[in-house]
């Protein structure tokens, strides 16, 4: 009895915030027909806005799951004075609003730039603001399987006569694919959605530095809903197939421990 | 040698990432002193964005709140048909872009909407308003209580509860003197968690609110405004002060953050 009615008002709260909403998005794209969305994703601004946010977004995750492992490895394997300090600091991209993400960059690679590096309005100011905010990801995916890691494998290696980068390929590396992997994906299905950290940095100019979530912005912006909807959804679906291929991957690398 | 490569390598990235634009800002916020930046926080619109910002994270925390400890004792501790479901649908919110969220919102509770207009006809005006943005933030916010809760629930076991339960306490008071207690910490951490999320949300928040000086402008939204405005003092101000709160965060989540996690 009381175990139904928790579970309805539960339901009930996230059909009426997150599901009725979220499936009226999909509805209002595909009740114009599969023709109608395709149009909609392929007219030039959201089509050039989709390929720079999956280019950018792939270049995202690849350098994540290097910069993220050798970070992680870092802070594992490791030992100087200040660790803590930098072991903390790699979440606070998780806790600093978007906006503010944006504009502290703008202030190191803006006009201003005391490096006289001036990313603003431009495709690598994109990347990099992606690169700021999906920074912990791949850290906090491949730390704590690092930290668990049997070193015995390793000596066994060493004794072995195997170099360093032969026993990181062979021994270490096939242990932390499968969470380099997720922390990747994560990243990219992040920088896929982002939108706040962009926003300053790359000033939105259609064709060149617009990203699909600005695009839809300014969609809804124009009263464009429905168009609005359907490169909305092109997102979503981009997203969930990144997702499902994230759970395979775990059950496949569940299934070989 | 490997080794101080690579310890150099991690610090450069992370200097240039992270440390040196999170410095500068800050200093760039104090270069003039502490008076422009209090006069900067203290005008009317400033003020009025801050009042926002805490009306909505304050609903929103508290509905998920709410919400995520329900929904927690709802996964570990009972069974029903659906409950891995619940449980993959819980972290949607995570997957979805801001600006959808804010679209989907508008889709049902925009004017112009079936349940919005409804809504609206009975005097309650949702998108472009408040409660929409206390939507908007529950949306994005809502996994975190949850899935802080949830892993020390399990840890707990319930035994305890059934001694509570055969020694003849019902089950309200079994809830708040025995589970209560023993998920305080984790339940900290996440208010702590979706707090600082709910202060910060921008997008969301952006696409919902209509952006109306005065009125629905939340601090994020200040921070957007004034620097496209030119007023660089104000927008600094106002990022330091949200950057103080994020730093404390995470401060206080790692004080809280359950051993072993």
């Amino acid at each position: 009895m009381g175990t139904g009615l928790g579970v309805g008002t539960a339901v009930l709260y996230l059909s009426l915030i997150v599901l009725i909403p979220l499936a009226a998005v999909v509805w209002r794209a595909g009740g114009q027909g599969i023709g109608y969305v395709w149009q909609a994703i392929r007219t030039p601004d959201s089509w050039a806005a989709l390929e720079l946010t999956l280019v950018a977004s792939v270049i995202v995750a690849l350098v994540n799951v290097v910069m993220g492992t050798v970070i992680a490895w870092v802070l594992v394997r490791d030992r100087f004075p200040g660790k803590a300090i930098v072991d903390m600091l790699i979440d606070l991209p998780f806790a600093l609003p978007t906006i503010v993400a944006g504009l502290v960059l703008l202030a190191l690679y803006g006009a201003n730039s005391p490096l006289h590096v001036n990313l603003a309005y431009s495709e690598a100011g994109v990347v990099v603001a992606l690169l700021f905010v999906t920074l912990p990801f791949v850290v906090r995916t491949v730390q704590p399987v690092l930290l668990e890691l049997d070193r015995d494998m390793e000596q066994a290696a060493y004794s072995l006569g195997a170099g360093q980068w032969v026993t990181f390929r062979r021994i270490i590396l096939p242990n932390l694919a499968p969470a380099m992997l997720s922390g990747a994906g994560l990243a990219f299905t992040r920088s896929i959605a982002e939108f706040g950290s962009t926003v300053l940095i790359s000033g939105n100019i259609p064709f060149k530095t617009q990203v699909a979530a600005v695009n839809v912005a300014g969609r809804i912006e124009s009263d464009n809903l429905t168009g609005a909807a359907a490169v909305s959804t092109a997102l979503l679906l981009v997203a969930f197939v990144v997702l499902i291929m994230l759970d395979l991957v775990q059950r496949w690398a569940g299934r070989r421990d | 040698m490997t080794r101080y490569l690579l310890r150099a390598l991690a610090l450069v990235y992370l200097l240039f990432l992270l440390v040196i634009p999170v410095g500068l800002i800050v200093w760039r916020t104090f270069a003039d002193g502490m008076g422009p930046v209090i006069d900067a926080l203290t005008s009317d619109e400033a003020l009025h964005a801050f009042q926002v910002t805490l009306i909505v994270a304050v609903w929103a925390v508290a509905l998920n709140t709410v919400f995520g400890v329900g929904t927690a004792v709802l996964l570990v501790r009972r069974r029903f048909p659906g409950k891995r479901l619940l449980s993959a649908l819980i972290d949607l919110p995570v997957a979805v872009s801001p600006v959808i969220v804010g679209l989907a919102l508008i889709l049902v509770y925009g004017r112009f909407a079936p349940v919005g207009g409804w809504l609206e006809r009975n005097g309650i005006q949702v998108i472009f308003s408040v409660p929409g943005m206390v939507l908007a933030t529950v949306f994005v916010s809502l996994p975190l209580v949850v899935r802080a809760v949830v892993p020390v629930l399990e840890e707990l076991g319930d035994e305890q509860e059934r001694a509570a339960h055969t020694l003849g306490a019902s089950p309200l008071q079994t809830f708040r003197r025995i589970t209560i207690p023993g998920i305080q910490w984790a339940l900290a951490y996440g208010i702590v968690l979706c707090l600082a999320r709910a202060l910060g949300e921008y997008g969301a928040v952006a696409v919902v609110s209509g952006r109306i000086v005065g009125e629905t402008q939340t601090l994020t939204l200040f921070v957007e405004e004034s620097f496209q405005n030119f007023d660089q003092t104000s927008a600094f101000a106002a990022a330091t002060a949200l950057a103080l709160i994020a730093v404390v965060t995470l401060l206080i989540a790692k004080l809280l953050r359950p051993k072993g996690t």
